[in-house]
């Protein structure tokens, strides 16, 4: 049937100018997730070694923020056991930043001593959530952030706060749009620089991220939103496309698309990092971001655990 | 965090979850009726109505490896009549030559149960395809142009001028016997042997199929490429040749990017899509990746976006659990693969 093109044409080589419609972001800041929220949802515990080559690979493609471990217990998180490791192990290359989560004031001295520069705290839409995930209530776990930031600001190291189930909880279920933008405000205000909203079970329809983020968006500015889409339902890149229609720059993924989804065995988790990039090219979106050299990481990760990418667009282009 | 076993113990199972937040709705209620025809459009600027056109048991098992036998497919087809989808494309009446999996065209077509109210296209590539079409009682037929010259000489080996000239010997006989044809344009926002495909060629192609009498364009973007931008701009040079309500989109998820297209392209007043169930189809020009977006995934976009389908999403990952336990393979599904997966842990 004759030869087919070997290597896809992604419209993006063509396309000149500026982003598709004026409402769109002309730049987007990535942050990739993979190593951590990726990984910690990865059934292999995957050995310091190879977390640190991802980290470093991920260095090299342009991505700007890698979000490298958690400096929580492990015996809660195994896979993230040898957070002071792998913080200390990976080249920090200037102009990247490396975050880290910290759950509680020991774990953010202990992730500044391995030599942590920024950390992220992680709060919930959902006080179901919060009781099954950390054992305590909202309102709780935002005093034992307000340690957290405290020591930040004495340490000049930013937080960035996460908001899980903004778009429907596993044990809640539906989670109104003011409950979210309460929480968002409240992190905001206790100092976090930015906040990213998770759609943790990756229910959410561009119906339900509109009328969310038009919630948020009176009690945060957009330009501290970013969104944390799962695509749990296949669902993510049409939510992630309303985010930046209504003004949204900041978008996290995950490479390979790693991290299934706890609440739903087998299911799919994070959307993926190559996905979300071959998206925002096509839009004519500036990310900074080199897609090939991020789907030779993504092949480099999936064949260190022995599994299959999530992301099409690296299996499209044959990197199974 | 947490461990996984205990998390799962404790959720909401997801048929009440998704219950409860109207996006699947209740198996046992049917969804409501179709309104009629026209562009409504909900204060969003979204359709209030969107067809969904059915192209599993066609687009679908062609592009299957594995040949399934007529009463399953026949057994897929009635399946789908009853969960409320308008448009249900059958089969193919090609040579089986070509297309071995549509051989059996003729008994698929006069086995199916027709459901009143569903329409039931086949696809005709020539004159002689549709004569054996309507003699095995087809009421509805499809025609498949390409917006490439390669694509055109590869696939059906002549030009597009030429294919052309076969569609409009089809569309002549159809309109005799008042039979709607339906045009595809395949290679809408890229094509596997050209690449790159101007805008301003889709719309030429698309108007020369639907002045010689298709009701319907349906633009695919055969190999998934498309993103957001290239369907905007596709669409808009489009739309400068033919009517909205008279457009509709075929989007592969090859990429990825299936669902964002087609939010695009509701956005932009499309109310017709096309999907499979279960994604059932892969790409024969990407070895192991995946074609056809799945009907589940889109109608759970649609219902979140407050859209009326008329479709039943319940009974679509029913007709999906079952062609694919009979192709022994996985769904495409993302919206069944995570449903199932949980219903066996409450």
């Amino acid at each position: 049937r004759g030869r087919a093109l070997a290597v896809p044409v992604s419209p993006c080589t063509q396309v000149s100018g500026a982003a598709a419609a004026g409402a769109l972001p002309k730049r987007v800041k990535v942050v990739e997730v993979g190593p951590r929220d990726g990984l910690q949802n990865e059934k292999n515990v995957v050995p310091t070694a190879v977390k640190i080559n991802l980290i470093n690979m991920l260095s090299e493609t342009g991505l700007q923020v890698i979000e490298a471990t958690s400096f929580v217990s492990p015996k809660w998180v195994p896979q993230m056991a040898d957070h002071t490791e792998v913080m200390q192990g990976i080249n920090k290359l200037p102009g990247i930043s490396y975050p880290v989560l910290t759950p509680n004031l020991k774990g953010f001295q202990a992730a500044v001593a391995a030599g942590a520069k920024e950390v992220s705290i992680f709060g919930a839409a959902s006080e179901l959530f919060t009781k099954k995930n950390i054992n305590c209530s909202i309102e709780e776990s935002l005093e034992r952030f307000s340690e957290v930031m405290t020591a930040a600001r004495a340490a000049s190291i930013p937080v960035r706060g996460y908001v899980s189930c903004v778009l429907g909880c596993p044990y809640e279920g539906k989670i109104s749009a003011a409950k979210v933008a309460e929480v968002s405000k409240k992190m905001y205000s206790m100092g976090c620089y930015e906040i990213s909203l998770g759609d943790t079970i990756g229910i959410g329809t561009p119906g339900s991220m509109r009328e969310m983020l038009t919630a948020v968006m009176k009690e945060v500015p957009v330009g501290a939103l970013a969104v944390h889409c799962h695509d749990t339902y296949g669902q993510a890149l049409a939510n992630i496309l309303v985010a930046l229609q209504m003004g949204v720059s900041v978008v996290d993924a995950s490479v390979a698309g790693l991290g299934g989804c706890p609440y739903a065995q087998g299911a799919s988790g994070n959307v993926a990092t190559e996905d979300l990039v071959y998206m925002l090219n096509g839009l004519g979106i500036h990310t900074g971001v080199d897609l090939q050299k991020l789907m030779d990481t993504g092949t480099f990760i999936c064949n260190a655990l022995n599994r299959r990418t999530n992301s099409k667009v690296s299996q499209a282009s044959c990197r199974l | 965090m947490g461990t996984v076993p205990s998390a799962l113990k404790h959720c909401l199972s997801y048929q009440h979850l998704l219950k409860e937040q109207l996006w699947i709705g209740d198996a046992a209620v049917p969804p409501p009726a179709a309104p009629h025809p026209g562009q409504e459009f909900q204060a969003s600027g979204l359709p209030e109505y969107i067809k969904i056109v059915e192209v599993g048991p066609r687009d679908g098992l062609q592009n299957e490896k594995v040949i399934v036998p007529t009463d399953i497919k026949i057994e897929l087809i009635n399946r789908l009549s009853k969960t409320g989808l308008p448009a249900i494309e059958v089969t193919s009446f090609v040579s089986s030559k070509w297309v071995p999996q549509m051989a059996d065209h003729k008994e698929v077509m006069r086995g199916i149960e027709r459901h009143p109210g569903v329409q039931y296209p086949v696809l005709t590539p020539n004159l002689q395809g549709f004569h054996s079409a309507i003699a095995a009682g087809a009421t509805e037929v499809s025609v498949f142009g390409a917006a490439s010259e390669s694509f055109s000489k590869m696939n059906i080996n002549c030009s597009i001028e030429e294919s052309i000239e076969k569609f409009e010997e089809v569309t002549k006989s159809a309109r005799n016997m008042n039979i709607p044809v339906r045009g595809y344009v395949s290679c809408a926002l890229g094509c596997p042997y050209e690449g790159n495909i101007i805008p301003a060629k889709v719309a030429e192609v698309s108007k020369r199929l639907y002045s010689m009498g298709c009701y319907e364009i349906s633009l695919g973007d055969t190999i998934g490429v498309g993103t957001p931008g290239s369907m905007k701009r596709m669409l808009e040079a489009v739309m400068k040749e033919i009517p909205l309500s008279a457009l509709a989109v075929h989007c592969h998820d090859t990429y990825g990017q299936a669902l964002a297209n087609i939010l695009t392209a509701i956005q932009m007043g499309v109310a017709v899509v096309d999907s499979s169930v279960a994604g059932l189809g892969g790409c024969p020009y990407a070895k192991g990746a995946t074609g056809n977006v799945a009907t589940e995934d889109v109608i759970y976009m649609l219902n979140g976006l407050g859209i009326n389908t008329g479709v039943n999403l319940y009974t679509v990952m029913e007709a999906g659990n079952f062609i694919c336990t009979a192709l022994n393979k996985k769904t495409n599904s993302k919206v069944a693969q995570a449903s199932f997966n949980t219903a066996t842990i409450n």
